[in-house]
């Protein structure tokens, strides 16, 4: 005999029961959408078309144009290689710097005391300060560079320790009751828990060394230098030639962050593998 | 190798903890069993050198070589089990060795999913499993059976027992069965002098 309740309809779900809808969406992975930047490259638009002085708003379209024929001289490359190559070896020395620095005072406290007001007032003080001062001790081609890794180092150091301070420790009690030795410690402990704080930090790292290393090219004026170039499309008031410097920044900019982040995160599945 | 502990005393935040506790723990088994909150991981904690007493000694673990399962796992969870065995065992990894006693666990080298992707009882076993593999004069083994179903924990007994004969092993449970399966030595009027914070 087929029971009673078995012939009854089933209720639909969703008629009935309220269903958890996720929440809040993350982020995409991948940057901004195709929608929402083609709505502010309109609203750029309409705002030149508006404005009708290519002078003070020039087009995207007239910025475009600009910065083609830019990319086809020698002397874009040129500029664009000399300040990336001072630019991102401030970036490389504030790295080094600031992975020994922060081992050295997650290991003793009297560093971490020391490097702490340094730490802050580099944090606090006006990077336009640093450059005028930078300017007095060294040539301007050194500018970008060192104000560059100036201004990385801290947020680095910070994110690498604070890393280190949340290692499990946990772990660390387990591998000192084991002795296993310091390299596999770092192998498989400190790296691969610090790992994801390092690349916030590089994340957050390339993104403000070319910020303030441009700014130390535009005040230091190094000859042929991106921060030289912007300076003078400034002084000629060829205001289409200053947007496309600063999409070419921002776009060299972004390359790099992709391929540092890129490298950290081949680094990081290689660490899982082995 | 016998360990003497003597006069130990260990507070937080002067809260006591420890009180005067004094034990001797020979080769063989000894079951050290207390209340919750009674103590037994300070001791353990003392023992293995992650703490230091405010009073007393601890004498025969100078030069001793220590092995553990702690109370919770510690595995490095992006790790596979060979992964764990060789952090700790470095260039004295033998894969034939791992082997064989992950089988006597139930557990297979082969299996290369990380540690963290095992079922609490595998973790468990995985933990047993290491401490297992080093050579050692004490082993602290910090409620070692927890979630194993029973064959599994027959499995793990029989291990200890042939993996540890003739050393000196503190045992840390609730369960009197885990003691009586390995024939231990059961703490008992030491463990009044135990006093709960």
């Amino acid at each position: 005999m087929i029971s009673t309740s078995a012939r009854k309809p089933q209720k639909k779900r969703t008629g009935d029961r309220r269903l958890f809808d996720g929440g809040p969406r993350p982020a995409q992975k991948g940057g901004a959408r195709v929608w929402a930047v083609a709505f502010w490259l309109g609203l750029w638009q309409l705002g030149a078309l508006a404005l009708g002085q290519r002078l003070l708003l020039p087009s995207p379209a007239e910025v475009l144009v600009c910065l083609v024929r830019l990319a086809v001289t020698a002397d874009f490359w040129h500029s664009v290689g000399w300040s990336a190559a001072r630019i991102l070896g401030g970036f490389l020395t504030a790295c080094a710097l600031a992975v020994v620095l922060a081992a050295l005072a997650a290991r003793f406290r009297p560093v971490r005391e020391l490097l702490a007001p340094l730490v802050t007032a580099v944090k606090a003080v006006p990077v336009v300060s640093f450059i005028i001062l930078a300017l007095v001790w060294l040539p301007s081609r050194h500018l970008s560079w060192f104000i560059s890794a100036l201004m990385v180092f801290p947020t680095v150091y910070l994110n690498l320790l604070e890393g280190v301070d949340r290692t499990d420790r946990a772990l660390l009690e387990m591998a000192w009751v084991f002795r296993v030795p310091l390299s596999r410690r770092l192998r498989d402990i400190y790296l691969p828990q610090v790992l994801p704080w390092f690349r916030s930090a590089c994340s957050l790292g390339l993104g403000l060394c070319w910020k303030s290393g441009v700014a130390a090219e535009v005040i230091g004026l190094p000859p042929m230098s991106v921060g030289e170039r912007l300076y003078t499309a400034k002084i000629y008031l060829e205001t289409p030639e200053l947007f496309a410097w600063t999409v070419s920044i921002v776009a060299v900019s972004a390359v790099f962050e992709r391929l540092v982040l890129c490298l950290l995160d081949r680094l990081s599945a290689r660490g899982e593998k082995s | 190798m016998t360990v003497e502990i003597q006069n130990l005393t260990k507070s937080y935040g002067g809260t006591p903890v420890l009180q005067g506790v004094s034990l001797t723990l020979r080769p063989g088994v000894t079951c050290l069993m207390a209340a919750s909150g009674g103590g037994k991981t300070t001791l353990v904690r003392i023992l293995l050198g992650l703490e230091q007493p405010d009073g007393g000694t601890v004498m025969g673990l100078e030069k001793a070589r220590l092995s553990a399962v702690f109370q919770e796992d510690r595995l490095l969870d992006r790790l596979d089990a060979a992964g764990n065995l060789r952090f700790i065992l470095g260039g004295d990894y033998e894969e034939k060795a791992a082997a064989e006693l992950l089988a006597e666990l139930g557990l297979d080298l082969g299996e290369k999913k990380p540690a963290g992707e095992y079922s609490g009882g595998m973790k468990r076993r995985l933990a047993l499993a290491r401490a297992l593999s080093v050579p050692f004069d004490f082993l602290v083994l910090d409620e070692p059976f927890t979630g194993l179903d029973e064959e599994n924990r027959k499995r793990a007994i029989t291990c200890i027992r042939r993996r540890a004969a003739g050393k000196t092993v503190l045992l840390v449970t609730h369960d009197r069965s885990d003691a009586a399966g390995l024939e231990a030595r059961i703490v008992g009027l030491e463990l009044e002098r135990i006093d709960a914070p």
